[in-house]
């Protein structure tokens, strides 16, 4: 299971302004991705059945995000580009926290491909489930 | 095609001009989760966020992440990125003040390029570091 995600020029200008970037490299007539915009991906585009954290079986409440990684294999995608994505839960561990509770750490690993199916990025993201919810701290 | 800037190539030990953002305001982080489509209430509705147990609403993780990124493509040329992991140690409120810095700490010959590594920080007022993060360049 995969979807599509084009990107346009218009995004990326606005997430170059709302994160303070300012290279000209976002803002010509033919951008450059700014440098966390990926994760514009799963947030906008990806169907509501192909979230691989659904069978992760994570109290919602009790989530944190703890890491995320971008990786390039060249150059980032620019506008005008339709990248095809798809997620997977990569691994998963359990830490023991400082005050004794058990923490749950799971991880999504999403494939970015460009139209020649070629694999352009990957984005690794770390959930962490806490002990204990906030309110319950 | 889009503007080739050039670089000269940084050395281990160069450190990037630091930037300070802030103080923090709603309006920023509003602003980054309409850009990024993250519309967790817990950024922007301080009932919601006190209802949830914390005091008020706070920063989305990735506002910062991206104010971090953001110092380093400035520098070293967005095209130029390969590779930015992050870490989120500590969360941001409005009212924060953050310095984003950054240090060279390998450049290795590659095949026809250099590979540019940065250990990067965007640290609070309170010297609590909300995010450490590591940058790859790829310098022609």
């Amino acid at each position: 299971m995969s979807y599509e995600v084009p990107l346009e020029r218009g995004k990326f200008r606005e997430f170059a302004l709302a994160t303070k970037a300012e290279s000209v490299a976002h803002f010509t007539d033919d951008p450059v991705m700014p440098a966390t915009f990926l994760t514009v991906a799963r947030l906008m585009w990806e169907p509501k059945d192909q979230n691989p954290m659904a069978g992760a079986g994570l109290d919602r409440r009790r989530v944190l995000h703890g890491e995320e990684e971008y990786a390039f294999h060249g150059p980032p995608p620019r506008a005008g580009q339709t990248l095809t994505v798809e997620s997977r839960l990569d691994e998963q561990w359990e830490k023991t926290g400082k005050r004794g509770g058990v923490m749950r750490f799971v991880r999504v690993l999403t494939e970015f491909r460009d139209e020649t199916g070629a694999l352009v990025a990957e984005q690794r993201s770390t959930a962490i489930e806490t002990a204990r919810a906030p309110k319950e701290a | 095609m889009g503007t080739v800037e050039t670089h000269s190539l940084p050395a281990v030990g160069d450190c990037l001009e630091p930037r300070r953002f802030g103080p923090l305001t709603r309006t920023d982080f509003v602003k980054y989760q309409g850009a990024s489509g993250d519309y967790n209430p817990l950024h922007h509705d301080d009932a919601y966020a006190q209802a949830s147990g914390f005091p008020m609403a706070f920063s989305v993780g990735m506002y910062q992440a991206g104010l971090l990124a953001a110092v380093a493509t400035d520098w070293l040329g967005p095209e130029n990125l390969r590779r930015y992991a992050m870490r989120f140690r500590d969360q941001c409120w409005p009212g924060d003040i953050l310095t984003c810095d950054g240090v060279v700490t390998e450049v290795r010959p590659e095949e026809d390029a250099t590979r540019v590594v940065l250990d990067l920080t965007c640290t609070r007022q309170t010297g609590d570091v909300a995010v450490a993060a590591t940058a790859e360049f790829v310098l022609g």
